[in-house]
C-alpha cells in the first residue's frame, strides 16, 4: 500500500527530516520561532514562548544525532502546550488572572512522555478561562484569532492550540477536552483534533476542571500525527488512579491497514439546524466512506439535545468543586483588600478578583446544582441521564463502528458575535456527549464554508466505542487519504 | 412537583454566592441572576425525562478504589510547594485569624 504524505508541515515528516539530515532540529524551530515572532502578535496563540530552552533543547537532538545516539520518536518536533497542563518551565495559567504568576514544581506525565520521547516543548497557549468557553474570548490575555479571518474567534477552549497549529507555528500542540474542547477549536482553524476515551491518557498535571469529562489530546497538521502523540501519551500512570490500565495499541505503525469492512452511522439528530456548508461536509464523507466500501447505516441519538443540558449540571458541579482550590491561600490570586480581614473574606474577594465572569457563572451554576434541595432533581438526575445517554451510545455502536456526523454545526462566528451564556454552550452540542459517555472522537478538516465571501473550515466528526482509539483513527486516516491533505493558509503555512 | 422549578429569586443568588466563595457586588446581582435563570430554565428539559430505576453514572469507567502501592515515595521540596503562596512565614503558609468569635 502505498502512503500518501499527509502534508508539508506535519509533525511526522518533520521528524523524518530531522532524522534523516534533510534540516536540523534547531534550524526548523527556528523557522517556527520566526512565525511566531510575526503572528503571534496578530493571533494571540501564545502566552508564553521558551525560546531560549527549546532553542537548548534542539542543539542537544541535532547534537544526538550527529553523535549517533538513540533519539526518541518525537525527536526535534516542536510542540505547544495548552496554559492548563503543567510544566516547569514557564507559568501555568489557565489564562486566568487568579494563576497569573503560577509556576509548577512539577512537569504532568504527558509533558514528561513527550519529552522523553524527543518533543520541545515551544510554549503555553492561550485558551478560554479554565477551558470555559467555545471561543476563547474569556482568556485573560486577550481574545485568540482565527488565522483564517482574525475578525473570527478560534473557536474554544483549545483555541490557542488550535490558531497555533493552523498557523503552522508549532508542529502540533496539546489541548484539553472537557465538552469538545479540543475538536470544535480543531474544526474551526481546519485542522486534527483527538479526544481519545475517558481514561486513556492521564490527567496528572492538566489543571481539573470536570474530573469525570476532562481528557487530554492532541491538536494536529493530519491524522497521522494525531496517531504518534496519542501512542506517546497513553497508557496507565501511577500518579492518576482514573487512568485506564489497559494495554495501548502502536497504532502510529498500523495507521495504514483500514479496515476491511466497516460500518459508519449517520445519526438523524445531527441534521437538522446545521449551517449548509456544514451539512455538505457531511455529504462529502459520506461519499468517501461508500467508495471505499463503507456500509453506512441510519442510526438514532435521540437524546443528542438533552447533552448540552446534562453537561451545564455535570460540568459546573465538578468545576465548583475543583476551582474551591483556588482561595488565595495556597497558590494564586490573594486579594489586596484592607477589608478582608477575616478568612471567608478573603476568600471570596481573592476569588471574586481572580475569576472572571463566565468562571464565575459557573461556579455559581455548580453550587447551585449541589446545594441542599436542588442535588436530586438536578444532579443526581443528571447523572441518571449521563446513565442513559451511555445506553444510547452502546446501542447505536451495535449497528455501527464510528459515527459520522458534523464537529460543530457553524463554521467560526466573529469575535463578540456570541453573547448571551446560553447560545454559546449550544456551539458544543455534537461534541458534548462524547465526553459524558465517555467514549473517543476525532474532528476533521472537511472543506470550507465560503458563504459570508470569506474562507472559513468546517470540520466532520466522527466518534467510537470507548477504548476503540485504532480503529478510530484507521477509519479517520482512511478519510484523510480520501479527502487529500488539508487546505493550508495561503499567507502562514510557508 | 421538584424543587427545580422554584424561580431563582435575589436572596437564592447571594446565598449561592456565598456559599460559593464569591464576593459578587450587589449591583452585578441582577445580570447574574437572569444568566443563570436563562440557563436553568433550558436545563428544565432534564425534567422531562423518566429516570426512574436508572442507577446515576458518575464517570465512565467501571474501576473503583484502585490503591496505589504501599511504598514511601519522595514528596516534593517544602520550598518548591511554598514557592506560589502569596504569604509565607518559614516553612508556614500566612492566613489571617481563623477563629473570631462571630462569624458568617
Amino acid at each position: 500500500m502505498s502512503i500518501n504524505h499527509a502534508s508539508a508541515g506535519d509533525l511526522v515528516s518533520l521528524r523524518d527530516d530531522i532524522r534523516d539530515g534533510k534540516t536540523s532540529a534547531l534550524a526548523a524551530l527556528d523557522g517556527y520561532l520566526a512565525r511566531i515572532d510575526k503572528q503571534n502578535p496578530r493571533l494571540n496563540a501564545f502566552h508564553e514562548v521558551f525560546a531560549d530552552e527549546a532553542r537548548t533543547a534542539a542543539a542537544a537532538t541535532d547534537q544526538a544525532l550527529a553523535a549517533g545516539n538513540p533519539v526518541g520518536p518525537l525527536a526535534g518536533v516542536p510542540i505547544a502546550v495548552k496554559d492548563n497542563i503543567v510544566t516547569r518551565i514557564g507559568r501555568t495559567t489557565c489564562s486566568s488572572r487568579i494563576l497569573e504568576n503560577y509556576r509548577s514544581p512539577f512537569d504532568a506525565t504527558v509533558i514528561d512522555r513527550l519529552t522523553t520521547a524527543g518533543a520541545i516543548l515551544i510554549g503555553k497557549t492561550n485558551m478560554d478561562e479554565f477551558a470555559m468557553g467555545s471561543s476563547c474570548e474569556t482568556c485573560a490575555w486577550g481574545a485568540v484569532r482565527n488565522p483564517w479571518d482574525t475578525s473570527a474567534v478560534p473557536g474554544g477552549s483549545s483555541g490557542g492550540s488550535a490558531a497555533a497549529v493552523a498557523a503552522n507555528l508549532c508542529a502540533a500542540a496539546l489541548g484539553s477536552d472537557t465538552g469538545g474542547s479540543i475538536r470544535q477549536p480543531a474544526a474551526l482553524c481546519g485542522i486534527v483534533g483527538f479526544k481519545p476515551s475517558f481514561g486513556r491518557i492521564s490527567r496528572y498535571g492538566l489543571v481539573a476542571f470536570g474530573s469525570s469529562l476532562d481528557q487530554i489530546g492532541p491538536l494536529t497538521h493530519s491524522v497521522r500525527d494525531a496517531a504518534l502523540l496519542y501512542q506517546c501519551m497513553a497508557g496507565d500512570d501511577v500518579h492518576d488512579s482514573t487512568c485506564a490500565p489497559r494495554p495501548v495499541e502502536a497504532v502510529a505503525t498500523t495507521l495504514e491497514e483500514t479496515p476491511r469492512s466497516f460500518r459508519v452511522g449517520l445519526p438523524v439528530q445531527y441534521r437538522k439546524g446545521n449551517a449548509p456548508a456544514v451539512d455538505a461536509a457531511v455529504n462529502r464523507a459520506i461519499e468517501h466512506f461508500k467508495s471505499m466500501g463503507a456500509e453506512i447505516v441510519e442510526i438514532e441519538l435521540p437524546l443528542t439535545d438533552v447533552g448540552i443540558s446534562t453537561y451545564y449540571v455535570i460540568a459546573p458541579a465538578e468545576a465548583c468543586s475543583n476551582l474551591a482550590r483556588f482561595d488565595g491561600i495556597r497558590y494564586g490570586h490573594r486579594t489586596k483588600a484592607k477589608s478582608a480581614v477575616e478568612l471567608f473574606d478573603l476568600y471570596a474577594q481573592s476569588r471574586a478578583e481572580g475569576f472572571g465572569s463566565e468562571v464565575q457563572r459557573r461556579i455559581m451554576l455548580g453550587t447551585y446544582v449541589l446545594s441542599a434541595g436542588y442535588y436530586d432533581a438536578y444532579y443526581r438526575r443528571a447523572l441518571q441521564i449521563r446513565r442513559l445517554i451511555k445506553q444510547e451510545f452502546d446501542r447505536a455502536f451495535e449497528k455501527c463502528d464510528v459515527i459520522l456526523g458534523p464537529t460543530s454545526p457553524t463554521a467560526a462566528f466573529s469575535i463578540g458575535g456570541l453573547t448571551d451564556p446560553l447560545a454559546m454552550y449550544m456551539c458544543d452540542v455534537y461534541t458534548v456527549n462524547t465526553n459524558i459517555a465517555g467514549i473517543c472522537g476525532i474532528s476533521l478538516p472537511a472543506g470550507f464554508d465560503e458563504s459570508s465571501g470569506r474562507q472559513l473550515p468546517v470540520g466532520i466528526q466522527l466518534q467510537a466505542q470507548a477504548f476503540e482509539e485504532s480503529l478510530l483513527l484507521k477509519i479517520a486516516r482512511a478519510y484523510e487519504r480520501a479527502q487529500g491533505p488539508r487546505a493550508h493558509l495561503p499567507t502562514t503555512a510557508a | 412537583m421538584s424543587d427545580a422549578t422554584t424561580p431563582l429569586g435575589i436572596d437564592a443568588v447571594r446565598h449561592v454566592a456565598k456559599l460559593a466563595r464569591l464576593a459578587i457586588p450587589e449591583d452585578r446581582l441582577p445580570q447574574l441572576q437572569g444568566e443563570l435563570i436563562a440557563i436553568l430554565s433550558h436545563i428544565e428539559q432534564l425534567q422531562s425525562i423518566d429516570t426512574t430505576g436508572l442507577e446515576p453514572m458518575a464517570h465512565p469507567l467501571t474501576l473503583s478504589n484502585r490503591l496505589a502501592e504501599d511504598v514511601p515515595t519522595p514528596g516534593m521540596p517544602i520550598a518548591d510547594l511554598l514557592r506560589n503562596a502569596p504569604a509565607t512565614e518559614g516553612d508556614f503558609l500566612v492566613v489571617p485569624k481563623v477563629l473570631q468569635g462571630e462569624s458568617s
